[in-house]
């Protein structure tokens, strides 16, 4: 619910921010007391707020107060991003605070599925190129990242690494057809025709 | 050959498919609650959009119910308009709301079971992730965010690609005081916690079978814990004679029918799985949680791990539990001090869990220190353990007896932790941070091993208990 209307996403191109750490749960990204309110507005002031109020001095800043990866369009992470509850305001917070793409070994299905309805990519790389892109983003944050969906590819400077999505999601993204309610109010008949034929919706 | 549950659900309600190669899915049931709605009914208003399918669309408001002053308006002022919200949308959309002065109100997934709502061969669709409860009817059950929502109440429809399916066959027969929350946990800690990613799940085999209702509800459940957005059971004798005489559910002749097709939709005896995984139920013992995600289990004989004796890979996030826990490698998890015991959940709240719970605590008290409370999946859930005395068995032993909602089992409402409490808990997430208190801990367990630890103020085996009272009863 960010653009009325959904725009074609071919590539998105920025400064990377890398986020280590397998099963990365929905309550870390925003926790449940910031999903008290009737909007999505102001969540990007939440994003890890527990996570970065905790974060262990002997690790440095939490990557999402480091000043080094201010501005940073491309979250990078690792396996199972997004695991747990359903809440949207996940990546909502992520995009109102400026992610425009995320790259990771994997993804769970609900997050994915909500990132893809807000227009927000989620491309999965190998385990070792996603560990390799924090490693190189951690060197050098001043470096662009390019996450290329009409390619299937991730580029740093000269590094590629090939990146993938479910066929139908990179479809929704290439034809800016992510914001799914159109397409699926375009013939109403049809579903119509569906519920007249379940025993349950006739009444048996 | 055969198809599964799964492929027949999804030929019944397939509209077509979508320009991007996803499918056109029918939603045949959508369930709605205050927390993640309003932003979907904005869109709607913003786009001039009715709600396509009111009377197949049905609200009720759990996650910031407040369980002890349910008075209006509500002290948390944030909560008051959130409920309001839900009450203006409902009214304008045409939506039935249960509120909280309504007998019907509850937890989402306790509620639209108990009404007869859920039935199997639906597709059921709702904003919250522990929608896959309802799977235990054999129904397939879609965890959604808002815009998905949006979606659903815009076209009755949802967008979506197709699954994967793997039948756990689970084999055996539990040992007293091993519960079907035990074998969840089990089928988590080794499948992963990412395990299910692109499955739904299908719960077979003669333990399952043996499994009532709310049991099976457990184990569906958490699906999506263990990864799998969708998980579900057959339906079969033991799922119709549940739904017989529900206020939704068909009745009279046109219950015969509906039997005739809900026993047609359970996957075909030679349908084709893409996964197929056994366990023997009859070896489990308790499992309790010691760590940050619900794969992190160990029997309650069992000690927690030591990262010095595992593969380089799985050393980090063993260390990074470990620390937030606050426990030593290796440390056996019986004897673990607890501060706060909470029964109740759309995991574990329903009348099943709570005479298991209160069998255990009946004659004992709470142990000093310790928050112990139990807070009913719903009124109705309320209601019929009052009528069995329940809450006085509770209330004599020291626990706070609550009001229907979803209480302590996510930090949005009053019910929290503390600081850095340990609560043993029979919800569905120990996720740092999960109960209300950003340090705060969880040990997931069943109802009954709750209770144990209530009384005994530290994590313990439940199982001499239940065969002691067992004895006496005999």
């Amino acid at each position: 619910m960010t653009a009325p209307q959904s725009s074609v996403i071919t590539r998105v191109e920025g400064r990377a921010l890398p986020l280590r750490g397998d099963d990365i749960d929905t309550d870390r990204i925003m926790p449940a007391r910031f999903l008290r309110a009737v909007s999505f507005e102001g969540l990007e002031r939440h994003v890890f707020e527990d996570d970065r109020a905790s974060w262990p001095r002997a690790r440095g800043r939490h990557p999402f107060d480091d000043a080094s990866y201010a501005g940073a369009s491309v979250l990078v992470v690792n396996r199972n991003f997004g695991c747990g509850s359903s809440r949207e305001h996940a990546p909502q917070g992520l995009l109102r605070w400026g992610i425009r793409a995320c790259v990771g070994e994997s993804f769970s299905e609900i997050f994915f599925a909500n990132a893809l309805a807000i227009g927000l990519p989620c491309v999965r790389v190998s385990a070792e190129a996603a560990v390799e892109m924090q490693t190189m983003v951690e060197a050098r944050p001043e470096t662009t990242v390019q996450v290329d969906l009409a390619q299937g590819a991730v580029r740093v400077g000269d590094w590629v690494t090939g990146a993938s999505m479910p066929g139908p999601a990179l479809e929704a993204f290439l034809a800016g057809s992510w914001d799914a309610t159109g397409l699926l109010l375009a013939d109403p008949a049809d579903v119509d025709a569906v519920a007249r034929r379940l025993p349950y919706i006739t009444g048996f | 050959m055969g198809r599964t549950l799964l492929q027949k659900v999804w030929d019944a309600h397939r509209v077509r498919r979508l320009t991007t190669g996803q499918t056109q899915l029918f939603i045949g049931l959508h369930l709605v609650h205050e927390v993640t709605s309003p932003p979907a009914f904005s869109a709607l208003d913003a786009r001039g959009w009715a709600v396509r399918f009111p009377h197949r669309t049905f609200a009720t408001v759990d996650h910031i119910a407040p369980t002890r002053d349910t008075s209006r308006p509500f002290a948390d002022t944030l909560a008051e308009a959130m409920m309001a919200a839900l009450e203006r949308n409902c009214r304008r959309f045409g939506i039935p709301l249960w509120d909280l002065s309504d007998e019907r109100q509850g937890i989402v997934h306790v509620i639209g079971p108990e009404l007869g709502l859920t039935q199997p061969g639906m597709t059921i669709a709702c904003g919250d992730s522990h929608t896959s409860t309802h799977g235990a009817f054999g129904a397939i059950a879609f965890g959604i965010g808002t815009s998905q929502i949006r979606d659903v109440l815009a076209s009755q429809c949802l967008a979506i690609d197709p699954l994967k399916v793997r039948r756990i066959e689970v084999m055996g027969t539990l040992q007293p005081g091993v519960y079907a929350k035990d074998v969840i946990l089990a089928i988590i800690e080794r499948l992963g916690v990412k395990g299910g990613v692109g499955f739904a799940y299908e719960y077979a085999g003669d333990c399952i079978a043996r499994l009532s209702m709310d049991e099976r509800m457990t184990i569906c459940n958490m699906s999506i814990e263990g990864g799998a957005r969708v998980g579900y059971v057959n339906p079969d004798e033991t799922t119709f004679a549940y739904l017989q005489d529900r206020p939704f559910a068909p009745a009279g002749t046109a219950f015969d029918r509906a039997k005739t097709w809900w026993a047609g939709m359970a996957s075909d005896p030679d349908a084709c799985y893409d996964d197929r995984v056994q366990l023997d139920a009859s070896s489990l013992e308790p499992i309790v949680t010691w760590g940050i995600n619900p794969g992190q289990s160990v029997g309650v004989s069992g000690r927690l791990p030591d990262p010095r004796q595992l593969a380089e890979a799985d050393r980090s996030a063993v260390v990074e539990a470990l620390e937030f826990m606050c426990f030593e490698p290796g440390q056996p998890i019986a004897g673990t001090p607890i501060d706060v015991a909470f029964i109740g959940s759309c995991t574990n709240g329903r009348m099943s869990d709570l005479r298991e719970a209160a069998r255990i605590v009946r004659g004992h008290r709470v142990a000093r220190g310790v928050t112990a409370l139990v807070v009913p999946g719903s009124q109705a859930v309320g209601r019929a353990a009052e009528r069995e005395g329940l809450h006085e068995v509770f209330l004599d032993a020291g626990f706070e007896w609550r009001g229907a909602g979803c209480s302590m089992c996510l930090g949005i409402n009053p019910d929290k932790l503390v600081g850095r409490q340990i609560s043993a808990s029979s919800s569905n997430r120990n996720f740092r941070g999960r109960q209300g208190s950003p340090t705060g801990r969880t040990l997931l367990m069943s109802p009954a091993m709750v209770a144990a630890a209530a009384i005994a103020g530290a994590v313990i085996d439940v199982r001499p208990l239940v065969t002691s009272r067992r004895e006496r009863q005999a």
